[in-house]
């Protein structure tokens, strides 16, 4: 008798639900009309207050709502995992009228091309990734050129040569990172060594945490890092060493520890995106910006980095804009075979596919 | 004063019924007064849940594709609760189960015809989710090693060795994690939206364990196992072998979860398959009683808790932490409610005239 009465129960108990469900909250779903606002929503992998990755694409969502007052609606939703749960996040507010879909991380790419094939009246933006629709783009900025700079910065101020780099995963763009730094560190310095540790994670505050005490075990001084934390630099402090942070300028945050951090402004590429949208004159694309676009820069340095430093950064920042970037031979890879010729320059294409590391990195990628 | 808990020697039906309603609408109470100092109004907040989880017909499916693995997980972990034998493993086993449904999928489906394929994936998952709980099951069976800290242990294990394959040796080219997607002939059919037929398999488990449970000798002999061993060794129930077989079966329906999950929805090993299934479903084999069918109902009520919690941030515009602190506060009543049911409260006072109470 027992179990019958729970099985009624709880067939009481969700008819219950799914009738309020149905009868109160049907929210108007549907597409907007002139006088109503554009309406965006963003997909944080982390949360605003990581004070990093997430923490500058809300800048940029907040320069946004500053620009555009009530013109542009923006909402996020924050801590969603990179599975299948993305999907349902998106298609919600694709089914609830959002003209345009922002996903701030590479694992969604391709729930946000399944949802985005059958909403072709909305525009979805995925950045860092590389799968495009007529209604999907791509935007990601060459983060590259100001972490070279911020290498010149720790080559110059490592005493002992040991520089610890926590790196979330073995792809191309972090890959990418690690050599342009290494570049920018033996370019001062060439006796000094960049150490490699993977955490598999992009936003895991106690793993970034474990993987920078073990590059200080090991003997570091400074630590760099491709995270979304201010962990790895918080570690550092602790310890006593200096660091390089990265996305926001996390100097703020922690302290003039952190000697200086290659840092994101999305505002103004959300900006001319959104204002596209709202004209009608968005179009699919591959926005790769650097140096020269504003959308990456070198956060302002720490008192404790010298004049001479500063002038060597400052110097390096020219010949970036001049059109010598930083994948411009002759360059060496790890295994001391070529890897970019004297007087060659690596094509976009290239970089976007980088899985091989510069001579001055001590780590290993994993094979497949 | 004394407040003294007394078994209840017989659970009366008012119990039984008033107790879970009075503590569904205390965690509503508690929820509320939660939302109320974070300064969101209570009611469209719960509006804005009940709608985000059943307000149309696709985000019901949505509910349905959270439900399944909590459903089957459920059910697993039902089995082995019943002998007192505390399965904490179910995310391990589902993992695994995914895990090796994806190898199957992946690696071994060349060349065979498409309905062997589907077939050998799942059967796959059982068996990777049978072993993974049949090790504890021996250990507990014939050395009598404590099975929760091995089972929550192996969870561990299970984890990291999925995560090693989906980021290091079966990661596909061009991404961070992430196997390659599977050959169409491996996918699991859905029936709406993103449901799958995962659901069929918990209706059909759900009925066949009901009628194992209530109507066969092997769920009496389980039953006896679990009240009383002594008691069930007088009766000549061959405890070891009992427990290896349930708990073999425990894991094998939690590794049919993980597989249903990669097979019916991601199609591919990735990021976002342990995601605390089966943490949740020893809640909701706990909430339903333990009983299959009612498993079936809780494990769509804790679903569409958590796909409505995504309207705490989305529609409310409260943070994250919100939605999960909310969640729990939810939980705490309806699990402490069973206190009620279960026992007695009696408040024992010091009597006025007594010499106890001089002293």
């Amino acid at each position: 008798m027992k179990r019958k009465f729970w099985s009624v129960l709880s067939l009481v108990v969700i008819l219950g639900l799914v009738l309020t469900g149905c009868g109160g909250g049907a929210a108007p779903d549907g597409g907007g009309s002139a006088d109503e606002p554009y309406k965006v929503a963003l997909v944080y992998i982390g949360p605003p207050g990581d004070l990093g990755w997430t923490y500058e694409h809300d800048r940029g969502r907040k320069a946004v709502e500053e620009k555009f007052g009530d013109t542009v609606e923006t909402t996020y939703i924050e801590n969603v995992e990179e599975g299948p749960d993305s999907a349902r996040v998106m298609r919600q507010y694709a089914q609830e009228g959002y003209d345009m879909i922002f996903a701030t991380s590479f694992g969604y790419m391709d729930h946000m091309y399944e949802v985005a094939q059958e909403f072709p009246d909305v525009k979805f933006e995925h950045c860092s990734g590389f799968k495009t629709l007529d209604n999907m783009a791509t935007y990601f900025g060459r983060i590259y050129q100001p972490r070279y700079l911020s290498g010149i910065v720790a080559g110059k101020m490592t005493q002992n040569n040991n520089i610890g780099y926590v790196a979330a995963f073995p792809i191309p763009e972090v890959i990418r990172g690690i050599n342009a730094f290494t570049l920018g560190v033996r370019s001062v310095n060439p006796d000094a060594e960049v150490h490699v540790v993977w955490t598999n994670t992009w936003y895991d505050p106690v793993i970034e945490r474990e993987a920078a005490v073990a590059l200080l075990d090991g003997g570091a001084d400074i630590i760099a890092q491709h995270q979304d934390t201010t962990e790895p630099q918080k570690a550092a402090q602790e310890r006593g060493a200096m660091s390089i942070g990265y996305d926001s300028d996390m100097r703020a945050f922690v302290g003039d520890t952190v000697l200086t951090s290659p840092i994101w402004n999305w505002g103004s590429y959300y900006i001319n995106t959104i204002q596209a949208g709202k004209d009608g004159k968005w179009e699919t694309h591959q926005f790769w910006g650097g140096l020269k676009e504003g959308v990456v820069e070198l956060a302002e340095m720490s008192p404790k980095v010298p004049q001479d430093v500063r002038d060597l950064v400052a110097a390096a920042e020219k010949e970036i804009l001049d059109g010598n970037d930083v994948f411009c031979g002759p360059i060496t890879a790890q295994d001391g075979s070529v890897f970019v010729a004297e007087g060659q320059c690596m094509s976009d294409g290239d970089m976007l596919g980088m899985s091989v590391f510069v001579e001055g990195v001590v780590g290993t990628i994993p094979e497949d | 004063m004394q407040i003294i808990f007394e078994k209840r020697e017989s659970v009366s039906r008012q119990a039984v019924i008033l107790v879970p309603i009075v503590s569904f609408l205390v965690s509503l109470l508690f929820g509320a007064i939660l939302l109320a100092l974070s300064g969101a109004n209570p009611f469209i907040t719960y509006g804005a849940m009940f709608s985000g989880a059943f307000g149309t017909w696709n985000r019901f499916t949505e509910t349905l594709v959270k439900a399944i693995p909590l459903m089957l997980t459920g059910l697993g972990v039902s089995i082995a609760f019943r002998m007192r034998f505390w399965n904490i493993g179910a995310e391990g086993q589902l993992t695994l189960g995914g895990v090796a449904a994806a190898g199957v999928a992946l690696y071994l489906s060349q060349g065979l015809p498409g309905w062997l394929v589907l077939l050998l994936c799942i059967l796959a998952g059982c068996i990777a989710g049978a072993i993974w709980a049949g090790v504890p099951a021996i250990l507990k069976a014939y050395l009598k090693v404590d099975e929760t800290l091995t089972t929550l242990m192996l969870n561990y294990v299970a984890i990291l060795f999925s995560e090693q394959l989906y980021y290091v040796s079966w990661r596909a080219p061009g991404y961070n994690s992430g196997t390659a997607p599977f050959p169409e002939t491996a996918w699991l059919p859905r029936i709406a939206g993103r449901a799958h037929i995962g659901l069929f398999f918990a209706i059909i488990l759900a009925g066949i364990l009901w009628f194992v449970f209530n109507r066969t000798r092997w769920g009496f002999e389980l039953k006896i196992i679990g009240e009383n061993q002594t008691a069930a060794r007088y009766l000549g129930i061959d405890i070891e072998r009992n427990i290896v077989l349930a708990i073999l079966l425990s894991g094998a329906i939690s590794g049919l979860a993980g597989a249903s999950e990669v097979l019916g929805i991601a199609r591919r090993l990735q990021q976002g398959l342990s995601v605390g299934y089966g943490y949740t479903a020893i809640i909701v084999a706990w909430m339903a009683q333990l009983n299959p069918i009612v498993i079936l109902f809780v494990g769509i009520l804790m679903a569409a808790l958590l796909v409505g919690g995504d309207q705490i941030q989305m529609k409310m515009r409260l943070p994250a932490a919100v939605g999960l602190v909310l969640q729990g506060m939810i939980l705490i009543p309806m699990l402490a409610g069973s206190i009620f049911t279960e026992y007695h409260i009696r408040i024992i006072r010091p009597q006025k005239t007594g010499v106890e109470a001089e002293a």
